[in-house]
């Protein structure tokens, strides 16, 4: 659906996007990761058709973005950084100029605007000027407009920014129903989003493709992958290290709190590999009082700044 | 046609958008309030003892100096600042429809307001029996010579964020158009410049142009070259707009 070729933006000398290349498909949430200032949005909004590359091709839906503009932005829903909108409309006269613009007749227009106001539960607020509406109204609008087309590819460029966590919340979900149909890509930097919502990761620094992989295996990269976190009560700290020490796979153990009441451990696994089965079996063995076991699934923000001050 | 349905669809939003605020009839009231104590106090309507209009005209391209550049001014300026630009470029259609499309709404503005001045009209045809044609004439005139000022306008627009840099940039840029034929810088140009330059800067003047029109004589070379210069301007408008993208 798309699919991105050494894709290249200068601006004077500053190179903001390196080459860059991807490929995205149907049903995939392809989440676009890293600093401010990577070159996330520059590369979306060259995919969308607004800046023009300095190298390197775009193609979305077999459109190339360059030869065919019209054909790819009448295939794609795109959501600019911000939300910008027409302060001075309503939502319902917004929509219907979005909905002229793409071609709509008014019969259609109408039940696409009230589909798309439906998703995005806008109808409280559809008469009244944008500028009056909250931070969470405006971003839903925005979203209202990229799907009002239902296109098959839909460009997020930080859909979540600013919101409250309920809001966040209904904007995941919204995206998550609609990943099955479509090719969406959507640009954060909040790492728990791409873990909530994306299949695929790709993080970008200093203009440049870092990593292009699965949220989970970003998560395996963490030195936290696997690790065990362990309460225990009724031991001796230097007994219980010495003896967990033992385990085969465990890596290395840091104390996190100590008392006489009980103790807590990070045991992190050797190579990411699970270790909880061999420590679980080991305390049971010895009759320990376990008041936690818990794994851990891994850091994002600790992967993610071992990448992206890596490279940058 | 595609086309058509793309521009009309940029049109609609951009001309219902001037009457939201207050803006749009602010510069009504001003322009006909201004159009009409400069006719009948400096244009000496009443003493000329005339039936026609040409004192009412004589001022267009005065009024249309300050009024043009404060109703385009905000045309490209404020979707670059607000952000605006991205989503509307980001629609399938192209830059050209999109200038197209708010140059005829600001037209269009400009349409009404000089439709509004109908009053004056009926004035002169109250107190006297004028040639309704040539009036006319006038009017067909001034609203291609307010094009002209809008193309130019506009493009100023887009090559700024500041809604008060693009007014004085198309106010300055109105004014070299207009000024350019006067004896003030033709007579000074009149002593080292070739006739054919003198000539070739006087025919850029507005108001040379302006002349005849103000009369109600509509002379090919004038349409033209009105015409030539909203062409020429509205391209302009699509480069900038385009070069100005990343900025």
């Amino acid at each position: 659906m798309i699919e991105v070729q050494a894709l290249s933006k200068h601006f004077g000398p500053i190179v903001a996007v390196d080459r860059v290349s991807f490929a995205v498909g149907r049903g995939e949430v392809l989440g676009f990761l890293g600093p401010n200032g990577a070159g996330k949005s520059t590369t979306m909004k060259m995919i969308a058709g607004f800046l023009t590359p300095t190298s390197g091709t775009a193609k979305v839906c077999g459109f190339d973005v360059l030869e065919e503009p019209i054909a790819v932005k009448a295939r794609i829903g795109y959501l600019p950084e911000g939300a910008p909108l027409y302060a001075d409309m309503t939502p319902k006269s917004f929509l219907a100029f979005i909905a002229a613009a793409r071609g709509f007749g008014r019969e259609e227009a109408k039940r696409r605007i009230a589909t798309a106001a439906a998703q995005t539960q806008i109808g409280t607020v559809f008469d009244r000027p944008i500028d009056t509406l909250s931070k969470g109204y405006k971003r839903r609008v925005g979203l209202a407009q990229a799907l009002l087309h239902d296109p098959e590819v839909l460009i997020l460029d930080e859909p979540t920014d600013g919101l409250d966590p309920n809001q966040k919340h209904e904007v995941r979900t919204l995206i998550r129903e609609l990943a099955s149909e479509k090719t969406i890509v959507i640009s954060t930097h909040l790492l728990d989003e791409v873990s909530a919502v994306c299949s695929r990761a790709i993080v970008i620094a200093g203009g440049r493709l870092a990593v292009d992989t699965t949220p989970a295996a970003l998560e395996a990269r963490s030195r936290l992958h696997n690790a065990i976190r362990l309460r225990l009560a009724g031991l001796a700290l230097e007994d219980a290290r010495r003896d967990l020490a033992g385990v085969p796979g465990v890596a290395a153990i840091d104390t996190l709190e100590h008392e006489d009441a009980g103790i807590d451990l990070l045991l992190y696994a050797e190579g990411g590999q699970p270790i909880v089965t061999e420590v679980s079996r080991f305390v049971h063995a010895r009759g320990w009082q376990v008041e936690e076991i818990r794994v851990e699934r891994g850091e994002l923000d600790e992967v993610f700044r071992e990448i992206t001050t890596g490279s940058a | 046609m595609r086309c058509a349905r793309n521009v009309y669809a940029v049109f609609r939003r951009e001309f219902a958008a001037y009457f939201v605020t207050p803006l749009a009839y602010v510069f009504l009231v001003v322009f006909l309030a201004l159009a009409g104590a400069l006719t009948f106090y400096i244009g000496n309507y009443f003493e000329r003892e005339q039936a026609d209009l040409e004192p009412f005209f004589t001022f267009h391209p005065w009024l249309y100096l300050f009024l043009i550049p404060a109703i385009s001014m905000r045309l490209w300026a404020e979707e670059r600042k607000t952000g605006t630009a991205e989503l509307l470029l980001t629609l399938p259609l192209s830059i050209t429809e999109a200038v197209l499309g708010k140059f005829l709404a600001a037209w269009a503005f400009t349409a009404v307001a000089l439709a509004l001045s109908f009053p004056l009209w009926i004035s002169v045809n109250v107190l006297g029996h004028p040639d309704n044609g040539v009036i006319l004439a006038g009017y067909i005139g001034s609203f291609v010579m307010a094009g002209a000022f809008l193309a130019v306008s506009s493009c100023m627009s887009a090559l700024t964020k500041n809604q008060v840099i693009a007014f004085v940039l198309a106010c300055a840029a109105s004014f070299l158009f207009i000024l350019s034929g006067t004896p003030m810088v033709l007579g000074f140009a009149q002593s080292w410049l070739p006739q054919v330059l003198i000539d070739a800067i006087a025919s850029f003047s507005f108001l040379t142009h302006f002349n005849a029109i103000k009369k109600g004589v509509i002379d090919l070379r004038d349409v033209i070259f009105l015409a030539s210069l909203i062409a020429l301007f509205l391209y302009a408008n699509v480069v900038a707009v385009e070069l100005k993208k990343s900025a």
